[in-house]
């Protein structure tokens, strides 16, 4: 389903660094119109390869007005229905709403840590250089058990 | 205009390192974590290039429900079993096995870091590495709440190589040789998709991991639905087709992945399977699978099956068979699962059920929501359409089409012809490659990506601290890249004018019909869903005779943005991909995945003369494939459970 913007709700992240949803979007579809010469809506993002589109809800999650959201497939699915998602620090909200009105609500967790504060060699140890042609050993040192009679030639 | 509007003369931006990692996926961010320890104190120089933003970039930028690899209780071995028993007996058995030993501490890393895994009751906080169980969605799949996964392993990336060492945004199109020694990479070359600028590395090593190739067929939903491709639409075949421009050697690249999967949001069909126990039927409620059993001796396909036990491709081959009598649509037993699930259970573990099917899909496809919300299906109250995609190439998932690499040497019985100094080097020195760029090796999606990517890092340090003196100098000229790479800028500038409608224009195609017309010579020819999946010599060759115009034509695309250069050069290197594809199949006189694709004119599966590996070498200069078998070697002793085909050692030579 391709993602739309919303006129009345995206800013074109104008307060920020960058936009969001141009910078997250692994397939280069959204734009900021800057000057309005392309949707007539100036400094507002739009998806300018809808047929692209993976629906990987990428910029939908990231867009900090919530004003991304998603038109099923034109060619393939029935109009009315809607995916929506609200990924908050810890979890995600999904709210499906069916084409009939029916309506599900889901809740996952997305980490257990907070967000920018891995550190990735935290309580890891350092490679030991002499190891550097051992096929056996990746610096964390944690390769799993092997037995080795399963090979043909041991 | 908004953009900066494109220019002829673009800014050319130098760099120089000793490793530059191209791509910012799973193996990239495997690499970067594992690089900067093994690096320490030597002075190497590292960077980081990828087309997309690293925290949703590659094949797992919308999440994952499993990790489909973790070893657990398993032996590596029994998984090398399981990755030849689906591939058909031909992989690489020492570079499955190197994952599989290496693949669980990858895991654990990403639980330290904060991805959240199933445990099973009584092991709720326990971690993986302090014995913590997992909930198995089958043998070598573990569940997880994955919607960041891909978000959390590129920050602990960036963390560990430092967002200066990183640029996004850049698309590597070309890798170069060295000018004093053409079967050594010493560069690579590319262009901003967002200023006007060419960006030229210089290096000793690099590793390129830019995922497999989609779109590359016609896919089955061809307006708005087009980019619901089943793996992610912007993997364009650019690892296949930089390392083949650059004389490395593929392997298995007839291989391929059809999915069978719910039909049109292309929603993961594996829980409901393994996790939920759910049947598949035909129109007429009949199990096919069991029907059609015996009809797997017609060819020799039953060597590959011991009961239910068998390929992914002969699981799809017995449903296609439905499917093109015309007793289709297949369906997936949706309610009656959930109901016998149900059967034993409270209101609350029934209403958790319920949100676990529709996490499955909500953490990593979430348009198959949109399918089924949209069509008001519920799957405890309907039964979903089951259908095979459009084929893609990929080897890191079920498939194994590739790079032919260098293996690790101190497993017990490696044949010489397996290594040839660094862990997954190619053919070409200091190129490395890991994840969908491995050939011959399936079955390790993102966890063994991630490992691969570990073990090229490893490898990539020694390599350039064997090498101190070497001086990478570039086979091209600046000129020479900046003409290639602005071509079709160049080309859209000079002749814009001559028509009154942008898009048609007799002195230039536009990269989507370049891409439509690819994707008709390959539906229609080299077996797509036009001819449910089959192919012939006849057919073969009419698709290397347009091929050969399409390839010409290529040349001619235009790019009126930066976004649509991006499309160009994404469909060059489809047509390089989808090329050696067609090629392996060519050559491989047998139809070895049946469910896959089918040579119509040899149908059986041919131990006698096929149990090999076929391998391609792409001469840039004049066009042509080299194409050769290799002798395949097994290294685990077949077991008990494994299928009469496995015993069989293939053509001597």
């Amino acid at each position: 389903m391709p993602t739309y913007v919303r006129t009345d709700k995206c800013d074109g992240c104008k307060g920020q660094d960058k936009t969001a949803c141009v910078y997250i979007c692994p397939h280069d579809l959204m734009k900021l119109d800057k000057d309005g010469s392309e949707t007539g809506h100036a400094m507002k993002a739009y998806n300018q390869e809808p047929e692209q589109c993976w629906e990987c809800y990428s910029c939908v999650k990231i867009c900090p007005q919530q004003a991304i959201e998603c038109r099923h497939y034109a060619d393939v699915v029935p109009l009315g229905a809607q995916v929506q998602p609200l990924r908050g620090s810890e979890s995600i909200m999904w709210t499906i709403k069916f084409r009939n009105g029916n309506m599900k609500r889901f809740k996952f967790p997305i980490r257990t840590t907070t967000e920018g504060s891995v550190n990735p060699f935290s309580g890891k140890p350092d490679a030991n250089q002499s190891d550097l042609g051992n096929h056996a050993n990746l610096f964390t040192d944690g390769m799993h058990d092997c037995d080795m009679s399963q090979f043909m030639a041991s | 205009m908004n953009e900066p509007e494109v220019t002829v003369n673009p800014e050319v931006v130098e760099e120089e390192c000793d490793i530059l990692l191209i791509g910012g996926g799973m193996a990239c961010c495997g690499a970067a974590f594992e690089i900067m320890k093994w690096a320490e104190g030597t002075g190497l120089n590292i960077k980081l290039v990828d087309k997309a933003a690293m925290d949703r970039s590659g094949a797992v930028a919308q999440g994952l429900s499993a990790i489909n690899t973790y070893m657990g209780e398993n032996d590596p071995a029994d998984y090398v079993r399981y990755v030849r028993g689906d591939l058909m007996g031909i992989t690489r058995e020492d570079l499955v096995y190197d994952v599989g030993r290496h693949v669980d501490d990858s895991v654990h890393n990403f639980e330290d870091w904060g991805l959240p895994i199933w445990k099973q009751k009584g092991f709720e906080d326990k971690k993986l590495r302090d014995g913590g169980k997992p909930v198995r969605s089958g043998r070598w799949q573990i569940m997880i709440n994955g919607e960041s996964y891909k978000w959390i392993v590129a920050e602990a990336a960036k963390k560990a190589l430092g967002m200066e060492n990183i640029r996004e945004r850049v698309f590597i199109v070309r890798l170069l040789t060295d000018a004093n020694d053409p079967t050594r990479v010493a560069g690579a070359a590319g262009f901003s998709v967002r200023d006007n600028k060419i960006h030229i590395y210089k290096f000793k090593a690099c590793l390129l991991a830019c995922g497999g190739a989609v779109n590359v067929f016609r896919p089955r939903s061809v307006g708005e639905g087009t980019g619901r491709a089943w793996y992610p639409v912007w993997n364009a075949g650019s690892t296949y087709a930089m390392a083949a421009e650059c004389g490395a050697e593929l392997t298995l690249m007839e291989n391929r992945f059809v999915p069978a999967r719910f039909k049109d949001g292309y929603g993961p069909v594996g829980a409901w399977f393994l996790l939920f126990k759910a049947k598949a039927m035909n129109a007429m409620g009949e199990d096919y699978q069991e029907k059609n059993y015996e009809s797997l001796k017609d060819n020799g396909y039953d060597k590959y099956a011991v009961g239910h036990a068998m390929g992914t491709c002969l699981r799809n081959h017995l449903m296609m068979i439905e499917m093109r009598e015309g007793r289709g649509p297949i369906f997936m037993d949706t309610p009656t699962a959930m109901a016998n699930l149900a059967a034993t259970m409270t209101p609350k573990e029934i209403k958790h059920l319920e949100a676990e099917a529709w996490e499955d899909f909500l953490d990593m496809t979430i348009g198959q929501c949109g399918v089924w919300a949209g069509e008001n299906i519920e799957p405890d109250k309907e039964m979903s359409e089951l259908m095979p995609t459009e084929p893609y190439l990929l080897g890191s998932h079920a498939g194994c089409a590739g790079l032919w690499c260098s293996g690790p040497e101190d497993l017990p019985g490696v044949p010489e012809h397996y290594h040839w100094g660094y862990n997954r080097m190619t053919t070409v020195k200091g190129l490395f490659t890991a994840g969908d760029g491995v050939g011959a090796s399936g079955h390790k999606f993102s966890s063994g990506s991630f490992t691969e990517g570990r073990i090229c890092a490893k490898s990539m340090v020694k390599y350039c601290l064997d090498h101190p003196d070497m001086q990478p100098q570039l086979s091209r000229s600046t000129e020479e890249l900046v003409d290639e790479i602005y071509r079709p800028v160049r080309t859209f500038i000079e002749h814009k004018d001559y028509t009154t409608a942008i898009d048609i224009n007799p002195h230039y195609i536009t990269p989507k019909m370049l891409q439509f017309r690819l994707q008709k010579i390959m539906d229609e020819y080299v077996a797509g869903v036009a001819t449910w999946y089959q192919t012939n010599e006849a057919m073969l060759e009419l698709a290397e005779r347009k091929m050969k115009m399409l390839k010409e034509d290529s040349l001619k695309m235009r790019a009126k943005d930066l976004h649509e250069l991006l499309r160009a050069w994404e469909n060059y290197h489809r047509i390089i991909a989808a090329e050696a594809h067609m090629k392996h199949i060519q050559f491989r006189k047998e139809s070895r995945y049946p469910g896959y694709y089918y040579r119509a004119d040899y149908k059986d599966i041919n131990d006698d003369e096929w149990k090999c590996f076929v391998n391609s070498r792409y001469n840039r200069d004049n066009g042509e494939w080299e194409m050769k078998k290799v002798k395949w070697q097994p290294l685990i002793a077949v077991g008990e459970k494994e299928p009469e085909g496995m015993r069989h050692q293939g053509p001597e030579m």
